[in-house]
């Protein structure tokens, strides 16, 4: 540590070209996976998915020839295995949340945005790792629970095989979902910046919202239900369309469902990417 | 080679910095002085383009900093103590910084050598103290080997030795030819480190030249007297129009006149001196003087005080003192 050690030498030319994309998706790839919020967050996951799939399934293998006839009309049995992707839309907010706000709670993002002044590029690079990571995970998570249940399920009710019509769109559909909410969850922290903060909004928008609109007239929740995240994300995850009873009001196909959940994202991240190069880091 | 002008920065209804213009040029450190809160910090954060200016301009090398085609490469900046996340180890941390630039892993391992962190790459930069979260900051400040470095105190929280090791090094990195722009609250800092210094008090400029310059130019020079018979020398020195002013040690600190006038006064009345030295306002001095009409906080008497009892002879021999 004596400066005798000292041998930075001269200040050399530049190198030719520019920083890009290409390092930056590196970078943000090393973040990611250099803390360990990260791997929590994916094991709470993982227990969400396929740890309350698999009680939800077992339970019901249990349960079946005591249940009554009313329990039997339309089970669905791809819907009973992906039970925790409810609670993994959180979890998976979270690490969405957790990925962006870090930045701004550590003032990591200082050192981030000297190296990349370029803010729009950090956002999408840093959208796209996370996209692929929990695109990845969700998608082992919501088979790993479907073959889980399926098999916990057989010799005890009717069971789903992924070949059967609308099951595979369900299980790939789910882990979509998933990884599209946590990208919301994102966009909401590029905009909110703080963890609590950013949280509180996304849950609240997921569980709150749908609870408030209880209050207004069955009329208006009839046409509005449809469009909220989380009737979105339980109706990809169904086979079966009148598993759900969500008042009587005709739900949006998954698909188009899903484009809406991916325009919420959308809109999240693009306003995140504007504030982020408006305001101050 | 840093510019700034015009450069304005506004907080709601507070004007952190007002129209500050100034230059900062290769090989040689300068010092960036204000009291705290006067806007520091802020310019150095519109200069590394993360704050964004309400009027001005700020350039490194001569483009904004937005447009650098390789900002490490070019500045590197230690802005605060430990921006880093508590999880990741220091060598991730560099590591990912360096990604971005395509910046080689021998690199990253070779400047936590150089700031001696090398032992503790592995470990968690949460369980950093403030120093060694220091000179983390300065290991990537260094990862891009720029030709332009920004300080925003940065011996803040440092021990003697880390004190030391800081100021060598900026010494070092202006003679090879960088840029060094450095901040502090601290006058006696300076007076050690750079070689010219930039004041600024509440957002604006007070004074941009050589640190001698400033020191020279500062209106307080006293001369320190020793006699055994100060009831005779005092009228006398009045008497001329000068100011006296008993010291802690029995000695006597004469303003208005020169060495040489009170040396031939007390010949002429027959007063005997023991000592007779003449002082100059210490770079400390004439940092408050400059900045006193720009306190933010009503310190002022504070600040006189501290002036007045802290004559030293100069800022080389309070160096050597160190």
């Amino acid at each position: 540590m004596s400066v005798e050690t000292v041998s930075l030498g001269p200040a050399r030319p530049l190198p030719p070209g520019h920083y890009g994309p290409l390092g930056q998706l590196r970078s943000e790839w090393t973040k990611m996976r250099t803390v360990r919020s990260t791997l929590w967050t994916l094991v709470a996951t993982i227990i969400a998915v396929v740890g309350i799939g698999a009680v939800a399934t077992a339970v019901t293998a249990a349960r079946w020839r005591s249940g009554g006839i009313v329990d039997h009309i339309g089970f669905d049995p791809t819907a009973r295995s992906l039970a925790g992707v409810f609670l993994g839309q959180i979890v998976i907010g979270v690490l969405g949340v957790l990925v962006m706000s870090a930045e701004y709670g550590t003032g990591t993002i200082r050192a981030t945005l000297s190296a990349v002044p370029n803010r729009p590029l950090v956002l999408a690079c840093k959208a796209a790792v996370f996209a692929v990571v929990a695109f990845v995970a969700s998608e082992i998570l919501t088979f790993g629970a479907f073959f889980l249940g399926q098999a916990l399920l057989r010799g005890s009710t009717p069971y789903a095989t992924i070949t059967q019509p609308g099951v595979a769109r369900a299980v790939a559909g789910a882990g979509l979902v998933l990884t599209v909410l946590g990208l919301f969850a994102m966009g909401l922290a590029a905009i909110i910046r703080h963890t609590a903060g950013a949280l509180t909004t996304y849950v609240g928008l997921l569980l709150v919202l749908p609870l408030i609109l209880q209050a207004f007239p069955v009329s208006f929740q009839h046409q509005v239900i449809k469009f909220m995240p989380l009737v979105i994300g339980e109706h990809m995850a169904a086979t079966n369309p009148h598993v759900h009873d969500f008042g009587g009001g005709a739900l949006l196909s998954p698909w188009i469902g899903f484009g809406f959940l991916c325009a919420y994202a959308a809109v999240a991240l693009v306003v995140g990417g504007i504030l982020m190069y408006r305001r101050d880091a | 080679m840093i510019e700034a002008h015009g450069l304005t920065k506004r907080y709601g209804k507070t004007l952190a910095v007002d129209s500050l213009s100034f230059e900062v040029r290769p090989s040689q450190v300068t010092g960036f002085l204000g009291p705290n809160g006067s806007g520091k910090s802020t310019t150095m954060r519109v200069i590394m383009g993360l704050d964004l200016p309400d009027g001005g301009s700020a350039t490194i090398n001569g483009r904004p900093y937005r447009d650098l085609p390789w900002p490490l490469h070019e500045v590197g900046a230690l802005l605060e103590a430990k921006a880093i996340h508590p999880g990741r180890t220091a060598f991730n941390h560099l590591w990912m910084l360096a990604q971005t630039h395509g910046i080689r892993r021998s690199r990253v391992d070779e400047v936590l050598d150089l700031v001696g962190l090398s032992e503790v790459a592995g470990r968690r930069a949460g369980k950093f103290s403030l120093g060694m979260g220091q000179r983390l900051g300065i290991a990537a400040a260094l990862l891009g080997d720029p030709s332009v470095l920004l300080f925003d105190e940065p011996v803040n929280g440092l021990d003697p030795e880390g004190i030391l090791w800081v100021r060598t090094l900026l010494r070092h990195l202006a003679g090879e030819g960088r840029t060094i722009f450095v901040s502090s609250h601290l006058m006696s800092e300076m007076a050690l480190t750079a070689d010219h210094v930039v004041v600024i008090g509440r957002g604006r400029l007070i004074a941009d030249r050589p640190v001698a310059e400033l020191v020279a130019g500062s209106s307080r020079r006293f001369v320190k007297v020793r006699t055994p018979q100060p009831e005779v020398l005092t009228p006398v020195v009045v008497g001329a129009g000068a100011t006296v002013a008993p010291g802690t040690d029995g000695s006597l600190t004469v303003t208005g006149l020169s060495a040489e006038a009170i040396g031939d006064l007390a010949g002429e009345h027959g007063v005997r001196l023991h000592e007779l030295t003449p002082l100059q306002a210490s770079l400390e001095e004439a940092f408050m003087d400059l900045t006193r009409d720009s306190l933010e906080f009503g310190g002022q008497g504070v600040a006189r005080s501290e002036a007045g009892g802290g004559a030293v002879a100069s800022p080389a021999q309070e160096g050597a003192a160190r």
